[in-house]
């Protein structure tokens, strides 16, 4: 006969089956069951300074690890604290496993004390969740909750969990099946071998291909098919943001980003392309641009695991539902090499005509700190960043060449998200070299998380493009604002003071000669987290820009443009050499 | 304006599944003519009848994003002409000595029936597809309509 447990218990039991090791939270009247069975347990629990730090670490620990990340937070507060790490998740498909207390169920409805409906307000930022009114439900709970955390196209998952459901005592029946009738999972079977075929045929005729690959080719294991597929067809990849590091920068079929801050000749290939082939991408406004100007020339393909996502924001032509890995490997079957040479010709022209630039300054300028990580980290580092000016610099001038190496907040745009990110990236992956490049406008948001880095003697390295402004807006603000600095201006903070304050390792750089002894200084320290406080440019713009709502031809901050400002424009040193092009 | 297209989903009968459903309706901004939830045969679910205002892309964006929700077990486009609609009305039509008869005739006309009638007023009580009721609704318009309350659609496959 199964032994008796008490519900809080059984959720560790049941975290232990699905594999968890670490969960980042903080406890509160109505979770303490819970944090006492964990402090009883093997799992290691990160107290974090706030209930966002430890949705974003469970986030980070995600994005860096594979795994399903786990929160904890309280009823009430707690649970609202979790809200805008839980939305980042969902906003760019994150498995994580938020686990909030609630008020016993006896007073659930009656204002109690730190009650707040957490179902009602998740709902529409998770994939699932679920109200449990009985510890016998939690297992089955606990087992559904991950499954669908990460299966199909992953996403939170929230379990509320009112205190006396952690308090009841039943047997504990581990179910070994899940068994849900509204949920089906898109898997091989039911790819039509039609959808297949006919975007096979696309493929054959086309003289100009693209591929755009997102974070689904990464969220499936099908970078290894990426690759092939790129090589077989010999068709240049460019990647979304979430999507860089699915294809390697050094090889020389990479276009690198495109989109709003993309590059100049990647914005135009996909303008001029006559067949778009997107991969585990979902053709956000931040790609797009004007959407029914998008890749206009272009016939499209569309293989996605969510239906929903197909012909949501752009009309394709041939889409293919299911797991990108399985398509891919379905559609390599079908297609063989292309004629590109006289495209890649066009687009090697490009690249050397329109490279990433930017114009040297009398101050430090924030791309070339970015270079500087690249080189000294050799491109493997994990990069975490904040949302701003500074992530698309990061997204820019750092050169991913493997999958789970960018972890950043791309649909929701989360400032805050890079610190707490970091830790959990940190956690997931402790060999890993973990680098959060951040702004001093986004740190500050979450930076109460270095006393988390700091306990636990993270090395974590934290490099602030310190500009005192919050440099995206004030970008926004001169270019359509008439130079209105509206709450944009930040107060000078001493980044290095603070990193004291946290037992951290502080560093200020003024000057270009110090960037790369000091990234190689930081790079040394393994005993506590690092902060490097980059006084930076003030008033340096992200470029070049597709403003929004525009197509991507008609992009600003052009090469064309800063050439003629005068002075020398820094090419990106990292551009894949044309001359390496296989043009056979 | 856009056709009105019938969807029929079946979805697990427990607590919060309209919320999730209404949540989304609203949230994706999705235009909604009337939604009508029952248990069926299998009383662990529940049959939802939906009429969108909605078609092309659009309806496929329903669909999908319907059919995306756990508690949704089956998501179907009811199609013109393959299934059977019926609604149920009731009005309260003002009425004296002499409309009395006439609106007597009209509800004959439609199958309907009067549910109850004092010296001012009848309440007619209608069963039906749509369009037939949308007709009685003209009909009546001609006496004074006070109250007017209509079920929303339920649909069934031929």
């Amino acid at each position: 006969m199964p032994q008796k447990l008490k519900g809080a218990q059984i959720l560790i039991e049941c975290l232990l089956r699905e594999g968890v090791d670490t969960a980042f939270g903080i406890p509160g009247g109505v979770n303490l069951p819970t944090f006492d069975a964990l402090y009883q347990s093997t799992i290691k629990v990160v107290l974090t300074a706030h209930e966002q730090g430890a949705s974003h670490m469970a986030d980070g620990y995600a994005r860096a690890t594979g795994k399903v990340g786990v929160c904890l937070a309280t009823s009430g507060p707690g649970a609202t604290n979790l809200v805008t790490g839980i939305a980042t998740a969902y906003m760019d498909s994150i498995p994580i496993v938020a686990i909030t207390g609630q008020v016993r169920t006896s007073v659930i409805g009656n204002d109690a004390f730190q009650e707040v409906d957490t179902i009602g307000i998740t709902r529409p930022i998770t994939k699932h969740s679920y109200l449990v009114r009985d510890a016998k439900d939690i297992a089955r709970v606990v087992r559904e909750a991950f499954y669908i955390a990460r299966s199909g196209r992953p996403g939170p998952v929230l379990i509320d969990l009112p205190v006396d459901a952690t308090l009841g005592e039943v047997e504990f029946d581990y179910p070994e099946q899940v068994n849900l009738r509204g949920y089906r999972v898109r898997t091989t079977p039911q790819i039509q071998p039609e959808a297949i075929r006919r975007a096979a045929e696309a493929i054959t005729q086309s003289k100009q291909p693209v591929i755009y690959a997102g974070a689904g080719v990464i969220y499936s294991g099908a970078t290894a098919e990426l690759f092939e597929l790129a090589h077989v067809l010999k068709a240049p990849v460019t990647t979304s943001l979430l999507g860089l590091g699915a294809y390697p920068e050094t090889d020389a079929l990479s276009l690198g980003m495109l989109g709003m801050h993309g590059f100049e000749y990647t914005n135009l290939a996909v303008a001029e392309c006559d067949l778009l082939i997107g991969i585990g991408a979902r053709f956000d406004d931040r790609v797009t641009g004007k959407a029914d100007e998008f890749a206009k020339k272009a016939k499209k393909i569309h293989i996605d695991v969510d239906p929903a996502s197909i012909n949501k924001t752009v009309i394709v032509d041939f889409p293919i539902v299911g797991d990108v890995k399985q398509a891919l490997r379905e559609l390599l079957k079908q297609v063989k090499a292309l004629d590109t040479k006289a495209w890649l010709s066009s687009i090697a022209e490009m690249k050397r005509a329109r490279p990433l630039t930017y114009k040297e300054k009398s101050r430090l300028l924030p791309q070339y700190i970015i270079q500087q990580i690249s080189e000294a980290t050799n491109g493997q580092a994990i990069v975490v960043t904040g949302v701003g000016q500074h992530q698309m610099w990061a997204a820019q001038y750092y050169q991913f060449s493997r999958p789970r190496s960018l972890i950043t907040s791309g649909g929701l745009g989360t400032m805050g998200f890079g610190l707490p990110a970091t830790i959990g990236a940190q956690f997931g992956c402790p060999e890993a070299v973990v680098w959060d490049i951040d702004g001093d406008g986004s740190f500050q948001m979450t930076s109460q998380e270095l006393a988390t880095a700091s306990k636990h003697k993270l090395p974590i390295k934290i490099a602030i493009m310190n500009n005192e402004f919050h440099g995206m807006v004030r970008q926004w603000q001169d270019q359509f604002y008439g130079s209105r600095y509206a709450s944009s201006v930040l107060n000078p903070v001493d980044f290095v003071k603070l990193a004291d304050a946290y037992g951290c390792a502080g560093f200020r750089v003024e000057k270009k000669d110090d960037v790369r002894p000091t990234i190689d200084k930081a790079m040394q320290i393994t005993d506590r987290p690092t902060i490097i406080d980059f006084l930076v440019e003030k008033k340096e713009d992200c470029w070049p820009m597709i403003a929004p709502g525009k197509p991507h031809f008609q992009m600003i901050g052009t090469f064309e443009m800063l050439s003629k400002e005068g002075g020398v424009p820094q090419i990106r040193k990292a551009d894949a050499d044309e001359s390496k092009l296989s043009l056979g | 304006m856009a056709e009105k297209h019938t969807i029929s989903c079946l979805v697990e009968n427990h607590f919060g599944v309209l919320a999730r459903i209404s949540g989304l309706i609203s949230a994706r901004g999705f235009n909604i003519d009337s939604l009508t939830v029952s248990t069926t045969e299998d009383p662990t679910i529940s049959r939802m009848t939906i009429v969108v205002d909605a078609e092309g892309p659009r309806l496929e964006q329903v669909k999908n994003q319907l059919g995306r929700l756990v508690d949704v077990i089956e998501v179907k486009e009811l199609l013109e002409g393959q299934y059977l609609d019926r609604e149920i009305l009731l009005a309260r039509v003002d009425a004296n000595g002499a409309t009395k008869a006439e609106l007597e005739r009209i509800a004959k006309r439609f199958g309907a029936k009067l549910a109850d009638s004092t010296d001012r007023s009848v309440v007619i009580e209608a069963a039906g597809d749509t369009k037939v009721l949308d007709q009685l609704v003209e009909q009546l318009r001609a006496h004074k309509i006070t109250k007017l309350v209509r079920t929303g659609r339920v649909a069934l496959e031929r």
